[in-house]
Parts: C-alpha cells; structure tokens; sequence
C-alpha cells in the first residue's frame, strides 16, 4: 500500500513536472543517445554475465600499449608540455590579452597524490596571474562525490562568470552530461586526470593511462619471475574505473604467463597490507608484489623483513616513501608513474588557449616508469620531500619551490 | 498476544532443564561473553585445518601481536559501551596519533619520550572534550564523537597537507613491530602482546574498583547511579578519557607495526564497536565483561584470517563478514536470554529487560 | 491532556523552532560572507546547488528518521543508495520501456533489503546498528564482486527527473519534499505511525499497551531502505549510469543521522519529525555551499562540519533537559500507563 502511494505520487509529481516543463538541461537530449549506447555496450548488455571484467575494453588497452613507446613531441625538459602527434583543436576564437577568470571542478584532494598535484597546480597558478594570463581560479571541490560534482559544474555554468572551465572528473560516464552542458556554454573547456566519454572538450589531458600503468608493471613482473610463480595483488578498493583498469591489464597478463595472482583490497592502509602479506607468507612463498598504488608499499616490504624473507620483485609508485624503502632494501623493483606533473598542464593550456595557440585535443602526457638506474637521480631531486610526495611532480621550476611541497601547505 | 510475549513462557522449562543437567560448564559458556571464547577458538581451529601453517606457535603469537591494537581499542571502547554511550573518535584519534609521531619524533631518538607524553596529554584531552560535551552539554555522544571525528581528521590532513614527513625512527616503532627475541617454542614475544596483556589485566581489576561497577550502572540504569551519589559527569567523562588513550596506545603500536600513513586506524570505530558486540556487551550499556570486549576483536580477527586461509574471493570477503556478524550477535542474543532464562521464570514478563531491545547507546543525553 | 504530553508537546515544537532558527542563522551569516567574497548565495544556480544537495540527503534522512523514531539505526543506507542504483541501471539498459521494470526491481530490492534488516532487529533482537551494519557489508561484497564501476544507463525519459527544473527547483526536490510531507502523514494520521512513536518511545511499555512491537520497527525499516532506493534512483536520473559506489560517495549513513538529530529528533527515538529533520538537512546543504563559495578548503569544511553538529545540538539538547519531567515523573508515567495514550502523548 505504501509503495503504491509512493510511486503514485512520483508519477503524479513527474507527470505535472512534465505539463509545467519549465526548464530542462538540454545536454541530456544530446547525451540521451550517445552516452547511453556507449554505456550500455560497456557495462549493461553484459550485465549478466557480469564477472567484475565488463569494465575492461581490450581496444583501449591495445592503443595505451602502442602510446607507450610513442614518440611525444616537445622538450623533454617540460613533459608537462609534451604530447602525442594527433588532431589539435582551434582555439583563436578564444585569444584574448585578458586575463582569464578560470572555473576549476576538482574531484577532490582526499589522497596524497591529488594533494601534491593540488599544490603543484597552485604554485603554477600563481605563476600564470603573476604573467597576467590568469585573473583567479575559482575553485569547487566534489569530496569524492559525483553528484556533488555535477552541481558544482552547473553552478559554475549558471553563476561562475567563468572564462575558462578545469574539470577533473570524479568518475567517467557520470560526469559526461554535466562536461558537455560546460561545453555548451562556447566557453573552452579542459578535462584532464580521468576522462569522460565526450570530445566536445576543448583538451583532455591525461597521462596515457591506467592499462599502460598495468602493462608495464605486470611485464616488469613477468619478466622478473618465473611461471608458476605467485603475486599478490594489493588493490585500494574496488568499483573505481581508474583502478580497475590498472588491475584489469596486469591480471590479463599474469594470467597469459602463468602467474599465480591474488588480490586484495586494502583501502591504503598499511597496517592491512602487513596483515595480508604476512598470512600470504604464512601461506606459502610470494615472490611478487603488485600494487595499483604505492601507498603502503614500505608496509608490504616489511612483512618480508618481519618474516625473515626474501624480497619480493615488486613494483609501487614514485611516491618518495617507496623510493626511498626501495633503495634501503635493493630489492627489485618498478616505481610505475600516474605523471603527477599532469597538474600543471591545464593551467598551461589555459595559456595557450589566452594566445589562441592550438593545443592537442587529446593531450597525451609522457608516462615513464621510474627504473632502477634513475631512481638515484629522483631521490636526489626530491631531497627533503615528505613520504607522501611524488617524485615526479614536475614543479621545480614553479614559485615557492621546494619549501611550498615540503611543508606541504594546502592551499 | 504477541510471540515476542509468549516466548520466555514457553520455553522457561527448557531451559530450567538444561540448567538442571551436568552442562555448568555449558551454561557458563552459553552466556554471550564467554560464547566469545568458544567462537574464538572454534575460528582458530577452523582456520588451522584450513591451513595447517597458521597452528605454527610462532605464527599464532605473532597474530596475537599484530591484534593487539584492535583488542586495545575495543577494551577502550567497552568503557564508553559499557556506560550506555558510544566512541565513533576512535579511528580520528589513532591517525592523528599516527601522523603526530610520524612528524614529531622524526629521526630523533631523544624526542621519542617527550612526544609520546605529548601524544597521551592529547589523547586524555580529546577524550575530556568527548566526554564533557556528553555529560554537561547533553549532546548525544553518538553526535559529540561524530563531530570530533570529522574535525579531528579534517584538521589533522589540514595541518600536514594529508600526509606524514616520514615514518619515525626505528627505536620508536619497535614498540609495536618488535619483541623479546629467541624464545622457546614461539620464538618471539611480540611487546604488542605484553603491552595489551597488561591494559587487559588492568581492565580487568578496574572494572572490579568502584569505578568499574559505578560505570555498568551507570550504563544499566543512569537514574539509579545518579542518586547513588556518583557524579554521572565525572564517570562517563573519565570512560572518554579511558578510550581515547586506548585509541592512543592503538596509535603508537599501529605506528610501530605498519608505519606513519594517514589512513591507519580507518574504520577502527565500528571495528572497536563490532568487536565489543560480538564480546556479548549489550549496546545500550549496564551488561557484559571487558574482556569479552577483548575477545571480541581476537575473534573478528580470526574471523579475517579465516577467510584467508579459506581462500575466500577478495570481493565477497565484506558479505561473509557481515553475515557472521550478524549470525554471531544473534546466537549471543538467544544464548544470553536462554542463559538467564530460569532466574526470570517466575517474575512478570514486564521485566524481562533482554526481551527488549536496549535504547541505542550514545543516543540518550549524558544523564538519562 | 496532562501536562507533562503538555511540556512535551511544547518541547517538540520549540525544538523544530530552533533548528529552523539556526537553519536562518547559517543563512544569513553565509550569506553575509558570501556576499563579501563577491558572490550571491541566492542566486538561482546558487539555490538549485543547495537544493539539489538536499534532495537526496533529504530522501535518505526522512527514512533515517523513521528508523530512529522506531529506536533502531540504519548504517546499511549507503550500500542500498549504490544497490538500487545499478540494478535500475543495468535493467532500464537505456530503454525507455525499461524505466518501469527497472524501477520496481530497485524499490523491491531495497525493501526485501530493510525487511530482512528489520527482522534481525525486531525479532532476532540484535541491535540495529550491528544488523545494519552487517547488512550494508554483505550489500558492499554483492556490489564489489558484481561491479567493477559505472555500469547500465538511464533512457533519457528517466534522466528527465533528474534534469528538470521549476524555475530552480530541481524537480528531485519536489518528489523529496512530497515523500516527506507523506512521511508526516503517515507519522501523524496512520496507526504505524502512533505505533512507530510508541515502540521508539518505550518498547516495553508499547507492548503492554497492546502494540504488536515487531510490526513498526519492521515497518520503518522497509521504508527507510525504500526512501533510499528511491534515492539511488534519482541520483541514477542525475548522472545517468548506475555507480556501485554512489552511496558510500556521499557517506549518506552518518551524515543522515547526524542530519536527524541536527533536526531534533531524538537518537534514541519515540520522539521527533521529519519537519526537523529536513531543517537538518537543509543546514548541512545551505553549509555545503557557503563553504563552497568560500572556497573553504575541503579539510577545513569536515572541520567546521563537525563543529556544527555538536554545537547545534547543544543548543536544544540543554533545552530539553531542562523541559523534561524529571527522572521520577517519567517512572511515575510509566508506571501508569492504561492504555497505548501516555506513550503516544509523549511523541510530539
């Protein structure tokens, strides 16, 4: 009876809504289609026999392997700057000798690697309204949350004054219409980090990507180890595209070479990640360890030592507590990069966009891991950086270098 | 009219039954906090014919090592329990302990003493705030601690930018990573393990002091404490104290064990809650043993390296434990009304207060 | 009537007063601060981001409130929001011909969810906060081995709800606040209702009133599992694709409690409204977005978050010390209790 009256009264509300129809955000009439095809072929027509692998697309993993020895065009010296050969986009309908009022949506800053880029994004910021390119950034944090986020784009579309608009999108398909309403104002519009499943942005900037960060850690592994040999996967929590794609490439790979791997959720936490390895060894012999992030990783090196183990190969993340852990120990190992320098380049296109300079439309950033040969050379550039840094966050050359990443001041 | 009233009628011969057999033993154990002993040993062995390795005595002193945090965070937590009120600080307090010794102590060994004084002043601090706020401002502690939780951890990420500087020196961690090496049979004794058989013993005498039995009536009937003279405010007040230093010694072994990352202790408060259930103590306050509490969090541990060793697939681990939980609190709940059953034969069954579902702890204001 | 339903009565309403009246105080100081940053808190876009905020954090608090007046907690509500949200999704499939289907699988799922949770509650006689709690980690282990991220879609038909405004009003408000205002309906004018108030009130003495004591609990605990499967619907109609991990984006279970008892109810239940409740949530999202427009960062906004709750409900919390009978008045009630009415009296 409840039920009854309750959907009764959200078909009356929908049904008078739809008679008064006073205003509807048109971006769905465009994403009603596209969107929702392509979201259907990803996930809901095979729903049912859905094994938690619907999200992996063997296309994409395809194009981010060959992305990994591509050759980027630019300085070396700037990656934040370089890019992949492709179709650019236009933008001398937007120059101007203005300075720009930027609108940046931030997914949010709840880990440390969004909080070394949010640091290095201000420094840069800083920077571009000395120079007079940028009048301020008017920023909205989504704390994680889609829904959350989709306001604080409309807000921005409706109240923001905005010249430019920054998203960095929370989640993939759900942050689509709301990117594409952004785009419908003719303002330019920059995604970068996680994508969205539009190109109606001006540039999405990303480095080349999660399947590329599975391919060369998974490799690493393999080629290191032998068949039969078993890993444990160390995953932060499940249900995140960006994540999952990392751990979808590498498990394809361990399986097509016969490595035994286990996976876990850990949500970052280092004490959990003890926990697992030592029943693991408790179990049985490791010799790998993935992560699909480095956090933690100092704590997965040392159930080995607490054990009285060898060390494993292993592969975390430029994060200086990995680093550091990795050349105390000598253990094998790959530092994967997700190029936290990625921070400083929407800034930067907003530069280019104020020049009328055409910039790539899909801006593919350098993903280098970090080897064993220049892990030196990191550890040295970041000297006196907190363990919670990532060595390749390409700020050197920005204002209030180093102590503004050493304290880590949170704008 | 309803079952919920015919029961205790119905079934009182049964259990009078039961009680009149040879089964003291089973009676004894048959009460939701000694049932936790029997579910933790029957998770050990299950986990050990899962896999023979975990029987090793080394492996197992080591597991009850790395358990001690939890277990001190749930005999913390049973002090607040236990008193009709509830701790949702607990987890904000280990990391921001966590993230303090990271920062403060550093590389310098002569800082180790002064900062852990540091670390137990804050943590008695936040538990003063916690508990004064219940008792004399009347806020629900389920909500004072809520509050604390959010701002404690917002303004401990503001402070550092999110992250530690470093793990501490090595002398620091020992606490909780090392032990008394080259002993026989366990080959180590982790100093975990000390130290929690050490707050577990002195748990045990204080809930025997006035104190301890002021704070179950408190719990039980806070009407009946208060005109027994006792000074709610105070009591609660010091059972805040009591877990937030708990949490604080959780903090510095956590620290020891693992190292300085911001998200150490996450979601330690429903741990803590969690095991304090499964140990038998009623939400709501007035029943159960501390060290119940204590065998609670050995048992969700067990419970997790059960589905370990059973190989359980990472995504499903969430369902099994939840449906354990909820199966154990259950069969404690019909264990402890039949284990009391015979002494409530006879009275009305208006007064058969394990019928009723207790109020919510830490819901009611400090005094009522 | 006697005076103590009389204190009580009065109790009720200054309390829904005060939370209104702080709800006007962080008005108008945001919008004072605002304002001094050089933006407007009551702009249209403005209003449209409070109010789409609340929409489903409302929807989610007014079942919280159920639950809490019934005496139970309801920690599970995240898992549900994330539950109803994909399955809608992965059924409606992008057809319009699917949004009935996919709809009535959401809402029945999310009831046989708050039916099984309410049954451990009030017969099994574990505690809510346990049964809940363990509920939403068996929800989370279905979501996690079943969805790797975003999965189905809504046809546009159904993303309408999401999309559509009156002037700015999001259309998800309306549907929020007519659930709410049949929430109220129910409270007051249903015997569920009277009964729900008893059993929180005092489950004992409900029960020798004569009230069937599982039948309330149970009650509210479909609904509120219901109100947060029609959450997960709307925010299905807002960003299109089923998102297993929606739920817990928005830590909806201690923010709706925190929400519920920011509006005044009591968290240990028998006494309390939705009305209140929605001036709570209305705070937390008139909060959100000043922050926001501050650019407060977002440590510093869980901080002064934080700060809110306790001291808001200090506020009345002392108050109603202070009107509440004392200790001995409230046996003597008890104790006198012909008939469901002194338990009853004491709800409003």
């Amino acid at each position: 009876m409840r039920r009854n009256r309750l959907t009764g009264v959200l078909g009356t509300v929908a049904l008078v809504a739809a008679l008064a129809a006073c205003s509807t955000d048109d971006s769905i009439d465009d994403t009603g289609a596209e969107g929702g095809e392509s979201a259907a072929a990803e996930g809901g027509a095979e729903e049912a026999e859905s094994d938690g692998s619907e999200f992996f697309s063997q296309a994409d993993m395809d194009e981010q392997d060959e992305q990994r020895s591509a050759t980027f065009e630019g300085d070396e010296a700037t990656p934040w700057l370089q890019y992949i050969d492709g179709p650019m986009t236009d933008t001398s309908e937007f120059a101007t000798d203005q300075p720009m009022k930027t609108c940046f949506a931030n997914a949010s800053i709840s880990n440390p690697w969004r909080q070394t880029g949010w640091i290095t994004m201000n420094q840069q910021l800083e920077q571009l309204q000395e120079e007079g390119v940028i009048s301020e950034m008017e920023t909205r944090d989504a704390e994680d949350n889609d829904d959350t986020q989709i306001a604080d784009i409309d807000y921005f579309i409706s109240e923001g004054n905005c010249d430019v608009f920054i998203i960095s999108p929370n989640s993939t398909a759900a942050i689509t219409p709301a990117v594409e309403r952004a785009c419908e104002t003719g303002k330019p519009v920059i995604v970068f980090d996680r994508g969205v499943q539009t190109d109606c942005a001006t540039t999405f900037i990303h480095p080349i990507g999660g399947y590329a960060w599975g391919i060369d850690t998974a490799e690493f592994l393999v080629d290191n180890l032998e068949e039969g040999d078993k890993v444990v996967a160390l995953r932060i929590l499940p249900g995140v595209d960006v994540l999952e794609t990392r751990w979808g490439a590498a498990e394809q790979i361990f399986e097509e070479n016969g490595i035994e791997a286990v996976d876990y959720f850990t949500g970052a936490d280092p004490a959990e990640i003890k926990k697992i390895l030592t029943d693991e060894l408790t179990q049985g012999e490791v010799q790998g360890v993935w992560m699909d992030a480095g956090d933690g990783a100092v704590a997965a090196i040392e159930a080995f030592e607490d054990q009285g183990m060898d060390y494993p190969v292993m592969t975390g993340e430029d994060e200086m507590s990995f680093l550091r852990k990795w050349e105390e120990t000598g253990l094998t190992g790959l530092a994967p990069v997700y190029s936290n320098f990625q921070w400083r380049t929407p800034l930067l296109a907003v530069q280019k966009i104020a020049a009328g300079e055409e910039i790539p439309t899909e801006w593919v950033l350098p993903q280098t891991p970090i080897t064993e040969e220049e892990r030196g050379d990191y550890l040295e550039a970041n000297d006196g950086m907190p363990d919670g840094h990532y060595a390749k966050f390409g700020g050197e050359d920005l204002p209030g270098y180093p102590d503004v990443w050493q304290e880590r001041i949170i704008p | 009219m309803t079952t919920l009233e015919q029961r205790p009628v119905a079934r009182a011969p049964l259990a009078a039954h039961q009680r009149g057999a040879a089964g003291r033993v089973a009676a004894a154990v048959s009460t939701p906090g000694g049932a936790i002993f029997v579910l933790a040993g029957l998770l050990l062995v299950a986990t050990i014919v899962a896999n023979p390795n975990f029987g090793d005595p080394g492996v197992i002193i080591r597991f009850l090592g790395r358990t001690a945090p939890i277990a001190i965070a749930a005999i913390g937590q049973y002090y607040v329990i236990v008193a009709g009120e509830f701790d949702l600080s607990m987890a904000a307090v280990i990391s921001m302990q966590v993230v303090l010794a990271g920062n403060l102590i550093g590389d310098d060994v002569g800082r180790v003493l002064p900062v852990m004084a540091l670390m137990l002043v804050l943590g008695a601090f936040i538990g003063l705030v916690n508990g004064l706020v219940t008792t004399l401002l009347q806020v629900p502690s389920f909500i004072v601690t809520l509050g604390m939780m959010l701002a404690l951890s917002g303004l401990v990420a503001y402070l550092t930018g999110g992250a530690a500087d470093g793990n501490p020196v090595d002398e620091f961690r020992e606490i909780g990573r090392g032990g008394i090496q080259d002993v026989p049979v366990v080959d180590v004794i982790p100093y975990s393990l000390l130290i929690f058989l050490a707050i577990a013993v002195a748990a045990s005498w204080l809930m025997r002091r006035p104190f301890g039995r002021s704070l179950i009536a408190a719990g039980d009937n806070p009407a009946a404490a208060r005109f027994a003279g006792g000074s709610l405010v105070w009591l609660k007040t010091r059972a805040f104290i009591l877990s937030s230093l708990s949490a604080t010694v959780a903090g510095v072994l956590l620290v020891g064990y693992a190292g300085v990352h911001p998200s150490v202790g996450q979601g330690y408060e429903f741990s803590a809650i969690t095991a304090v259930v499964l140990g038998g103590v009623l939400l709501g306050g007035g029943r159960g043993w501390v060290l119940s509490a204590a065998a609670g969090a050995f048992a969700l541990e067990l419970l997790f390296l059960f589905l370990t060793a059973v190989g359980v697939e990472s995504t499903w681990r969430d369902t099994v434990q939840g449906l354990i939980i909820i199966a154990a609190v259950a069969i404690a709940g019909r264990a402890w009304t039949a284990g009391r059953r015979p002494r409530r034969a006879g009275t009305t069954p208006s007064t058969s207060r394990d019928e009723q579902p207790l109020p919510t702890p830490g819901t009611t204001t400090g005094d009522s | 009537m006697t005076s103590p339903s009389t204190s009580a009565r009065l109790t009720g309403l200054s309390s829904t007063a005060i939370v209104y009246s702080v709800l006007a105080l962080v008005i108008v100081v945001g919008g004072v601060l605002t304002a001094l940053e050089g933006r407007n808190l009551f702009s249209a876009g403005s209003i449209q981001a409070i109010l789409t905020t609340a929409s489903v954090l409302g929807l989610i608090a007014i079942g919280q409130t159920l639950v809490i007046l019934a005496g139970s907690l309801d920690l599970s509500v995240p898992f549900v929001v994330s539950l109803s949200s994909v399955l809608a999704a992965s059924t409606m499939a992008g057809e319009t011909g699917n949004i009935v289907p996919g709809v009535l699988i959401a809402l029945v799922v999310a009831a046989a969810m708050g039916l099984v949770t309410g049954l451990v509650v009030a017969l099994l006689h574990v505690h809510g906060f346990v049964a809940s709690l363990g509920m939403g980690l068996v929800i989370s282990g279905y979501l996690a081995t079943n969805y790797a991220g975003s999965t189905g879609s809504a046809p546009r038909a159904f993303r309408l709800l999401g999309a559509t405004y009156i002037g700015p009003v999001p259309l998800s408000t309306l549907v929020m606040l007519g659930i709410a205002v049949l929430a109220t309906v129910m409270l007051l004018r249903t015997r569920t209702g009277l009964h729900l108030y008893a059993v929180g009130g005092n489950r004992e003495v409900a029960r020798l009133s004569g009230i069937r004591t599982a039948v309330p609990v149970v009650t509210a605990h479909v609904l509120c599992s219901m109100l947060a499967g029609v959450a997960g619907l709307l925010l299905l109609a807002r960003l299109g694709v089923g998102q297993p991990t929606i739920g817990s984006q928005g830590d909806y279970d201690l923010m709706s409690i925190a929400a519920v008892v920011l509006g005044g109810t009591l968290l240990a239940g028998g006494k309390g409204n939705v009305i209140g409740t929605l001036g709570g949530v209305a705070i937390f999202a008139v909060l959100s977005q000043v922050m926001s427009a501050l650019e407060v960062t977002s440590f510093l906004q869980d901080v002064i978050r934080g700060l809110v709750i306790v001291l808001a409900v200090a506020v009345y919390a002392r108050r109603e010390i202070e009107r509440r009978p004392a200790p001995f008045d409230q046996l003597s009630a008890r104790e006198a209790l012909p008939g469901p009415d002194p338990a009853l009296q004491e709800t409003r």
